[in-house]
């Protein structure tokens, strides 16, 4: 379908967001933009520093935020010890990059589309508003904690009619829970679609409105990942019947290649 | 330099156009990695363990990242050995590569049989019977940890393989490996692969959980190179069939390690991960390596450790 390579890529920038808040948490890493033949938005790609010497072995896996003529890319928050230290690249840099890895986000120009995301979990909308042919028919309701200038969201609502829900305190999370109840509920009478990105608990929350409301929903999910081309088996989540290979259907599937976009109905987050 | 090297395995030796193999679990059916490299180009593939039928495996979280290693509880998860022969196998270069099929199974009744499938199968090169998966409750490495089910297992597969080499891949979580070696040397063993993973844990002190849903896995990684080393060492010059050398192989100069105290050929796994091209540019670094060093002869410099 497309072709994954395993490319050296040099550096450009690395920016920090939201300063203001005191230590920077949140970046937009610029490379070089590889050598590849298609992408869509919902790809990730495999990303692990070449001066990183043997004690972290693994590569990281990073939505791909965006793709334009001179460069790739991708936003991250600082989460973990891999995560540190990519927040420590330079200009100049090289960076060992495999993919666009996995499958994309439904794209239906005249569909009511949905974008719900949680955090750093805005990320790939930012390359799915930008390459959608109708932006007029998108909207996004986007959850944060920390305050709205750590996210790249000024490039999503430049494009497209987007609110946002800061969660300050408890009681907060709540609110945001009934208000994706009542988008969602408002999306499956117009029979659109619901497209979700953020932290696992937030795309609970997502799935068990969407099969209550009947709603077409869309979830991208995040986990640890060795190798992300299936073959490490790390990353697996759990299918329902309705996985559309009945050999797979309540099994397990790897994140990576059967995803990491999977229909809300199809998968269950229901460990056994 | 010419890089290969025949596996001397009874009457049917493996000829590697060079010692770097893929270890199983690391490199799923070979097909994965087609896009990152001419598979033509390794020495072998070592296949993701088969069961004779589908396992779920384990629970997640079922790996994590560890200071120069990675811990894993994977558990055996896989088709099935049908769902290989049928959609993966046929897939695979193996007329131009020995494709190995690592096999797993609860006893050695079982263990025949997956034998006996897989020695039907052209495409199979060799058989490598897991006898030491630290993540599986029923049998994996309780068989690897004492002599006489070891060799039970051994005497099954080989009973059933026909043709095929038969390798039985050792665990380090024994007392003592050169026991383990000898007693599956004398059940028929036509190699040694050397070796599984650590058993091991990591815990997160402020969720209070472990890293992995099955608590203890796997240790690999450049971690345990060492032990591997150790291990290798000890087991070649205990026995007269060949050994193949696993064990957190990172650089051409490890390869050289193996083969130096003793190996014949090596695997190589968690550095698979590290990019999905390591062990293409790994062969084409040993083939540098070799020129630089002036190697130029595999059984001159095979254990040829000055100790």
């Amino acid at each position: 379908m497309h072709t994954s390579a395993c490319t050296e890529l040099k550096v450009l920038d690395l920016v920090p967001f939201g300063l203001t808040s005191g230590e920077a948490r949140f970046y937009a890493l610029r490379l070089e933009r590889p050598d590849w033949g298609t992408w869509a938005p919902g790809q990730f790609v495999m990303l692990r520093p070449a001066g990183w010497a043997l004690d972290m072995l693994w590569a990281r896996p990073f939505s791909i935020c965006r793709v334009s003529r001179r460069d790739l890319v991708i936003f991250f928050q600082v989460v973990g010890r891999g995560t540190r230290r990519l927040a420590e690249l330079h200009a100049g840099d090289t960076v060992h990059v495999w993919g666009p890895l996995g499958n994309s986000f439904a794209v239906e120009p005249d569909t009511p589309t949905l974008l719900l995301a949680g955090g750093i979990g805005i990320a790939p909308f930012i390359g799915y508003v930008h390459e959608h042919p109708k932006p007029w028919n998108v909207w996004m309701d986007f959850g944060h904690r920390m305050p709205l200038g750590c996210y790249p969201f000024d490039s999503i609502s430049d494009r497209i009619m987007a609110d946002t829900h800061m969660e300050e305190c408890p009681e907060d999370l709540q609110k945001f829970i009934d208000l994706l109840g009542s988008r969602m509920a408002e999306f499956a009478e117009k029979q659109g679609l619901v497209l979700a990105c953020g932290p696992t608990p937030f795309l609970k929350t997502v799935r068990d409105l969407a099969l209550h409301h009947g709603v077409r929903t869309q979830l991208s999910l995040e986990t640890r990942m060795a190798c992300g081309v299936g073959a490490c088996l790390g990353c697996v989540c759990r299918t329902t019947e309705k996985w559309p290979d009945p050999a797979k259907a309540e099994g397990r599937v790897q994140t990576c290649t059967s995803g990491p976009i999977f229909w809300a109905d199809q998968i269950t987050f229901d460990e056994a | 330099m010419d890089l290969s090297v025949t596996i001397p395995g009874g009457l049917h030796p493996l000829a590697l156009r060079n010692p770097v193999l893929t270890a199983s679990g690391t490199f799923g059916y070979g097909v994965e990695f087609e896009p990152y490299g001419d598979l033509t180009a390794l020495g072998g593939i070592v296949v993701k363990g088969l069961s004779l039928k589908p396992r779920l495996g384990n629970p997640m979280p079922r790996v994590a990242e560890t200071p120069c290693g990675m811990l894993n509880a994977v558990g055996l998860q896989n088709d099935g050995v049908e769902c290989f022969i049928n959609e993966k196998l046929p897939r695979l270069p193996w007329r131009e590569l020995p494709v190995i099929a690592n096999i797993y199974a609860c006893d050695p009744g079982e263990f025949g049989e997956l034998a006996a499938v897989l020695a039907a199968e052209e495409g199979v090169a060799a058989l490598e019977v897991n006898i030491s998966c630290p993540n599986v409750k029923e049998g994996g490495i309780l068989f690897g940890q004492d002599a006489r089910q070891a060799a039970r297992v051994t005497e099954a597969v080989k009973m059933r393989a026909g043709a095929k080499p038969v390798i039985v891949k050792l665990s380090p979580n024994v007392t003592d490996i050169v026991t383990m070696a000898r007693a599956v040397e004398d059940a028929g063993a036509d190699m040694l692969s050397c070796i599984n993973t650590l058993s091991g844990m990591g815990v997160d002190i402020r969720t209070r959980r472990p890293l992995l849903a099955n608590v203890i896995g796997g240790l690999s990684g450049p971690a345990i190179k060492p032990v591997a080393l150790r291990c290798v060492w000890q087991v070649s010059r205990a026995v007269s069939i060949p050994v193949i050398g696993i064990g957190g192989i990172a650089s051409a100069e490890d390869v050289l390690e193996f083969i130096l105290v003793g190996a014949h050929a090596v695997q190589v796994g968690t550095a698979n991960f590290m990019r999905p091209d390591f062990a293409f540019r790994l062969v084409d670094e040993l083939n540098e390596l070799c020129d630089r060093m002036g190697i130029t002869d595999w059984d001159a410099f095979r254990g040829s450790l000055k100790a």
